[in-house]
């Protein structure tokens, strides 16, 4: 057991924190695209905090993969209030998959503009009647000479008022077996044929939308992996959304902000913290959140050793980290009472209604990116070796 | 960087894990738990034989001088066994406290022996985490008198360890004139379980214990080989859950084929993976001495306890009618957990103590 990063980190720690300091400055307003993000971004990539590992010719920093270097980034951001990297599924999930998977045309094409967050992008991939049983998705790809020509609906795009870019799965193969008749395909948000329609959730924001899709015409080039191959395609960038969904280290933050909350609010002149009942569900979610951060380390350490199995330590980290998440937005919630209650602008309203707001939000990333209902079944399946649902005939 | 067991602490959980399947065996683990004390003493002996009761006591005292993380590897294999054995007092905490507040006398006279498997020691704080039925002693010139309750290893011990209330940590030989031994019968029947009344039993003080620091620490060890403890016989009840789900059929169908067993076999395993690097965190924490290093031993011993509660529940539901036979024996690792839990401290009463570490109470 060594928790130390070693002394050949502690200069680029001093570097890091360099940067931050002489960068603090820096706030970012305009909206996404805007000059002064893009800028910022590339700032980020030139030094290496940001895209540290892709290839230089594709826009990246170049540098060699070192998992404690980025983890290095990630905390002193973490102390700062300077503006962090551009996330987005286009940067998490789509810049891996063209890296692994993508033509050489396609990843000089598309991951520079990503990185730089000039290019948005969203995913087509959940349909209404394709949600956790994503495989028997319906929208239809036909070759018509050099194009595909696309029809279908998808929904629960986020950012898709804003994309230039989707990257779609559609049922090319249809007399194939359901996981082999899916391919991947690039669809410029531009293209004649889409309409978009936002929905609205319970929190009050659109975040997402509906795609329907008519007779939308993509170029034949822009598939990544070969015909049928969708799905193994896809499965590969799943796993990096579902690992960024509940970081740990960002709930410890969010820890600290309720304990300062229960300190400060009263029943009756009397501080929450010192009511037992509260002050015990406090440390209840401490000591939960003391386990994943040590479930996190793990994860750490399995990807710098060889031969250190952390399968199940991975599996687990959505499912735990968002009803964590969840459950202590609702404490928050409870120690305020009914002024946990107020939204929007009301009177009296604490911290612009972020508790109510991330309470309900984290109620959705419960059920999105594989409901934990699916995680169940993923981690019984894959992690502990038990049978799949015996498959109803016809689906 | 390297968050994990290291090869020579693996090696020892496999040994202590090949030892206790050969020699403390389901039908062992009855055996003692129906009476037969002899069989308890044979594994006893076996784990000396393993170095175990050695562990903790330093080199130049004839122990091996190891840290808390090995101590953690050692008690979660004998909580995976359910192993009748003294450890957690005799062997990790009455060391440390020797260690840490005896005088140059007490440590040789007692450290070498404990290393050598020749003398018990029974260790009786109890009182000072929270006492029940008024229980808790005094000490006055050289001399113990009061009551103490639930002693861990304390049946048959050589000595006694005991702590006033105000941290004061006290060796009594077992021998001496003045004390009565009540044997306290728990559910946990694979450990025992005693209460002391004493009157004016001779006792010697370590010196060093007036430093509130020696209790603290001696706690931390003796909850975090608790919760060790609970983490393997939780790994034990989750992996014969999933087992067993994949033998028994109904409806035509392995019971582990069933969403419903399935999910509860996740929600285990979720919440136990964690809980293995927390127990290693933690004593590693203590290893090293770190800011937060008793923080992290009473939300480990809370938070384990927590997660063993709902696993020894869930093992049995998902073995139905069988988990609550005494055929199968599951129930010895559910009544070890429930033991676990109580020792030291439940959870309410650690977390209360969490929230005042961290300063919650100003």
């Amino acid at each position: 057991m060594d928790l130390e990063y070693g002394p050949e980190y502690d200069d680029f720690r001093s570097e890091v924190i360099n940067f931050i300091k002489e960068n603090e400055g820096v706030k970012l307003s305009g909206p996404m695209r805007d000059e002064s993000r893009v800028n910022w971004q590339q700032k980020l990539i030139d030094n290496g905090y940001f895209a540290r590992s892709v290839p230089k010719e594709y826009g990246g920093y170049g540098g060699h993969m070192d998992i404690i270097k980025l983890r290095i980034i990630a905390e002193e951001f973490a102390k700062s209030p300077i503006p962090k990297a551009m996330g987005g599924q286009g940067i998490q999930m789509l810049v891996p998959t063209l890296l692994s998977l993508g033509t050489e045309e396609q990843k000089q094409a598309y991951i520079r503009p990503t990185l730089r967050g000039e290019m948005i992008w969203c995913q087509g991939y959940s349909e209404p009647n394709s949600g956790s049983d994503l495989a028997s998705l319906q929208t239809k790809g036909e070759l018509d000479g050099d194009e595909w020509v696309i029809n279908g609906q998808k929904i629960w795009t986020s950012t898709a008022q804003l994309a230039q870019m989707c990257f779609i799965l559609v049922r090319t193969e249809p007399d194939a077996p359901k996981h082999q008749g899916i391919s991947y395909l690039l669809m410029p948000m531009d293209s004649e044929g889409i309409d978009r329609r936002p929905i609205k959730q319970m929190t009050g924001d659109s975040d997402f939308n509906e795609l329907f899709l008519t007779d939308v015409r993509i170029p034949a080039e822009n598939i990544v992996g070969s015909r049928g191959e969708g799905w193994q395609v896809a499965n590969a960038t799943l796993g990096h959304e579902r690992g960024s969904l509940a970081d740990p280290n960002v709930t410890q933050n969010r820890l600290n902000s309720l304990i300062d909350l229960m300190k400060t609010e009263t029943i009756d002149g009397q501080r929450v913290i010192d009511k037992p009942i509260f002050r015990d569900r406090l440390l209840s979610i401490q000591g939960r959140l003391m386990a994943q951060q040590s479930n996190a380390l793990r994860i750490l350490s399995s990807q710098i050793n060889d031969g250190q199995d952390a399968t199940l330590a991975k599996f687990i980290v959505k499912l735990q980290g968002t009803e964590l998440r969840h459950e202590l937005e609702g404490l928050a919630i409870d120690a305020m009472g009914e002024l946990g209650t107020l939204y929007e602008d009301s009177p009296h309203l604490r911290d612009h209604g972020a508790w109510q707001q991330t309470y309900m939000y984290y109620l959705g990333l419960i059920i999105g990116g594989g409901t934990n209902q699916i995680q169940k079944n993923i981690i019984s399946e894959r992690a502990l070796g038990m049978p799949k649902e015996p498959k109803v005939q016809g689906a | 960087m390297y968050f994990g067991l290291s090869e020579e602490q693996k090696s020892l959980e496999e040994n202590i894990s090949k030892f206790l399947s050969d020699n403390a065996p389901l039908d062992t683990i009855k055996a003692v738990a129906d009476g037969e004390e002899a069989k308890a003493d044979d594994i006893h002996k076996g784990i000396i034989e393993l170095g175990l009761s050695g562990l903790m006591v330093p080199e130049s005292y004839g122990g091996l001088g190891l840290n808390m993380l090995f101590a953690t590897v050692v008690s979660s294999a004998l909580g995976a066994g359910t192993a009748p054995v003294p450890y957690a007092g005799a062997y990790v905490m009455a060391p440390i406290a020797i260690t840490l507040a005896g005088d140059e006398d007490q440590k040789n006279e007692w450290l070498p022996k404990i290393a050598g498997g020749e003398k018990v020691i029974g260790v009786g704080l109890s009182e000072f985490v929270g006492a029940r039925e008024d229980a808790g002693i005094e000490f006055d010139k050289g001399k113990v008198s009061g009551r103490s309750l639930f002693l861990i290893d304390g049946k048959n011990a050589d000595a006694y360890l005991l702590a006033n209330k105000s941290g004061e940590l006290f060796l009594i030989d077992s021998s001496s004139k003045g004390i009565t031994v009540t044997e306290l019968v728990t559910v946990d029947k694979t450990r025992t379980s005693i209460e002391l009344t004493l009157d004016k039993v001779d006792a010697t003080l370590l010196p060093g214990s007036s430093d509130l620091s020696v209790i603290e620490k001696v706690l931390d060890a003796g909850r975090l080989m608790l919760s060790a403890d609970t983490v393997g016989a939780s790994q034990v009840m989750l992996d014969k859950a999933v087992a067993y789900s994949l033998e028994r059929k109904q409806f035509g169908r392995l019971i582990g084929s069933f969403q419903a067993v399935k999910h509860m076999c996740a929600e285990m395993a979720a919440e136990l993976e964690p809980c293995h690097s927390m127990i290693w965190h933690a004593a590693h924490s203590q290893d090293s001495s770190t800011e937060d290093a008793r923080l992290m031993a009473c939300q480990t011993k809370a938070h384990v306890s927590e997660v063993g509660k709902q696993i020894s529940k869930t093992s049995t539901e998902v073995h139905g009618g069988m988990g609550f036979t005494d055929e199968l024996g599951l129930h010895y690792w559910f009544k070890r957990i429930g033991l676990n839990r109580q020792l030291l401290g439940s959870p309410e009463l650690i977390r209360e103590e969490a929230g005042k570490l961290q300063g919650f109470d100003q």
